[in-house]
């Protein structure tokens, strides 16, 4: 017993440390916005700053229109990819699921067979600029790669299998109900968790999504958040476009403020919806 | 005869019929799915063939004169075919042991705690740095490597020693894009194989008390047996993958400096940057090429291993 003891000790600590490993990051980025700029260029970051300072933030609130339209852009492409995703996702799994189907294991070798193989980037991006010409529009956010993918139609498929009964509905389908009925009236309301759950992992991946607007977007006017921070990180002297006002840009600060707006909403949303997101791993892992 | 064979037909029809009126709707559900994958998975296949020719974007792709192994040629001419090639591996096999040992190790030690709400506190901690996307690592990693600013740094020169330029110099960076890989990506690794020990239960462990097991030789004779197929799968899959590698990882860390390339670009990063930072098409197709076809055979062959040990785990 007293070895059990020992080894839950051992494992608290562990726990903690990395813990602690895994937050330091965060907490050195929200001391950094803080600290005074002069104070961060003479002796650098520190996890307590030496002079507090507003000022990379006063000078984010003067850019508002920049950052304010990055959240806006974001949010918009976010609520449509998920809604849009969620949709067509849950209907292309619903078809799979159902057994009988004519084809069925044709159409789900269509879906594995992405996971193969793959044009790579340079045919993706020639097509889709050249064929289908979303350069410069919301649609390059929305579209290329994230609408949906085999690893969200394996685990909605396994949810409909594997947690709808199957009598109920040949019950609704004997009461003469449509295919869509069944769909919407029965599978639906029964596939709340999935739903929840494919939502919020597509939610975070078009929130974190700056590879799109990196590749299709010439056009900064169109920047999400993610696309603002990249940016920034590639040239400092981003910020300063578009007027000054009038105050010099506490460069080194800014950044770190910058980015605080960027993970914001995500550290906010998350400790509530992690139950979803562990359930969304651990279903998507193993694969049936 | 012949009638009743007609009629046998008609009526093999009219069922057929019957049945495609019954499965129609279901077709139409999944058309925009299959349709999405047509056009973002499978369309861009025809792509590849860019590889083989000059590519010209007035001309398009099929108007664009071929250009036989050229494009390859050059590829592997330069020393970049070798760095990224061995790069992309070796980035790849380090994670690949790492993961399996470290997320073992952190799935026993959380499966350890009883209580409720401290399990669900370390959880959502440990797996919080896998929802920031790479542009924010990167800021992250930033504020402790930065010359002037980095927390490192100053902490360096707080006790009187020589500042170190992480952006400049490239020996550091296979330590850093490793740490920064485990810090992002420990948390998912661990809960995939905590669910799957949580899925065993107590009752082998009560027996092992029983008989007066130390908790180490329950790790060794339990624990870790149960967990093996998981860990073969997962390490296998991973394998199967080990010549893509993560874009963002290997471009937003070290900040796409030129200075850290020989330690720091893999196919992904080159392929980028020769199509969009460059405009050469012939080398980036070409590169990505390789990639698509050494992929498929890696994962074919792993595929293979895995049908082998667990039919039902394996990708078709």
């Amino acid at each position: 017993m007293r070895g059990h003891k020992k080894f839950l000790a051992l494992s608290h600590a562990v726990l903690i440390l990395v813990s602690i490993l895994a937050i330091l990051p965060f907490w050195l980025l929200i001391m950094a916005s803080f600290t005074e700029e002069s104070c961060a260029v003479k002796h650098g970051y520190s996890l307590l700053p030496k002079e507090w300072s507003l000022a990379a933030y006063q000078y984010l609130a003067d850019k508002w229109q920049l950052f304010g339209k990055g959240y806006l852009i974001t949010i918009v492409v976010t609520v449509a990819g998920v809604c849009v995703c969620v949709l067509i996702t849950l209907m292309f799994s619903y078809m799979l699921s159902r057994p009988g189907l004519p084809g069925r294991k044709l159409l789900t070798f269509y879906v594995i067979f992405t996971m193969l193989f793959n044009g790579g980037l340079v045919s993706t991006y020639i097509m889709y600029s050249q064929t289908f010409h979303i350069k410069n529009t919301l649609f390059a956010l929305i579209i290329p790669n994230l609408l949906t993918n085999a690893f969200y139609i394996t685990m909605v498929r396994n949810y409909f299998t594997g947690s709808i009964p199957q009598e109920l509905l040949e019950a609704a389908r004997i009461d003469g109900c449509s295919e869509f009925g069944i769909f919407f009236k029965v599978a639906l309301p029964l596939s709340k968790p999935i739903i929840a759950t494919l939502g919020l992992l597509v939610g975070v991946n078009y929130w974190n999504d700056w590879q799109n607007g990196m590749y299709y977007l010439d056009d900064s006017s169109l920047y999400g958040i993610q696309n603002i921070l990249n940016a920034i990180n590639e040239n400092s002297k981003y910020l300063m476009q578009g007027g000054g006002s009038g105050t010099v840009m506490p460069t080194e600060t800014v950044r770190m403020a910058a980015a605080i707006l960027g993970i914001l909403p995500i550290l906010i949303v998350y400790p509530f919806f992690q139950d979803y997101f562990v359930k969304g791993i651990t279903m998507g892992a193993v694969k049936g | 005869m012949k009638a009743a064979q007609t009629s046998a037909n008609a009526m093999q029809k009219k069922a057929g019929r019957a049945n495609m009126k019954k499965w129609l709707p279901l077709f139409i559900m999944g058309l925009p799915g299959f349709l999405y994958l047509f056009i973002n998975n499978y369309m861009p296949l025809y792509g590849l063939v860019i590889a083989f020719k000059k590519y010209n974007y007035k001309l398009g792709i099929s108007g664009s004169p071929w250009a036989g192994l050229s494009n390859f040629e050059y590829l592997f001419k330069t020393k970049d075919a070798w760095i990224i090639t061995r790069n992309t591996l070796a980035y790849n096999l380090v994670f690949i042991a790492l993961d399996a040992v470290l997320c073992v190790a952190l799935a026993i030690f959380l499966n350890e705690v009883r209580k409720k709400t401290t399990k669900k506190f370390y959880q959502t901690v440990i797996l919080l740095p896998y929802l920031m996307s790479l542009v924010v690592v990167s800021y992250l990693a930033y504020a402790f490597l930065g010359d002037r600013t980095g927390l490192i740094n100053s902490v360096l020169n707080a006790v009187g020693l020589e500042s170190v330029q992480f952006y400049s110099n490239k020996s550091y960076w296979p330590f850093i894009l490793t740490f920064v890989r485990m810090w992002r990506g420990i948390g998912y690794g661990t809960i995939i194989y905590l669910s799957t020990l949580v899925g065993f239960g107590d009752t082998w462990y009560e027996a092992a008390e029983l008989d007066g097991a130390t908790k180490w030789q329950q790790i060794k004779f339990i624990t870790l047996p149960l967990l093996k197929p998981t860990i073969i799968m997962l390490t296998t899959l991973s394998m199967g993958n080990i010549f893509r590698s993560d874009f963002g990882l290997f471009y937003q860390v070290p900040r796409n400096q030129g200075l850290l390339y020989a330690a720091t670009d893999t196919i992904d990063t080159y392929v980028f940057r020769a199509l969009l930072q460059n405009g050469n098409i012939g080398l980036s197709s070409a590169a990505a090429f390789y990639q698509s076809i050494v992929c498929l055979i890696t994962i074919l062959v792993f595929n293979g291993i895995i049908r082998r040990v667990s039919k039902e785990n394996a990708l078709f």
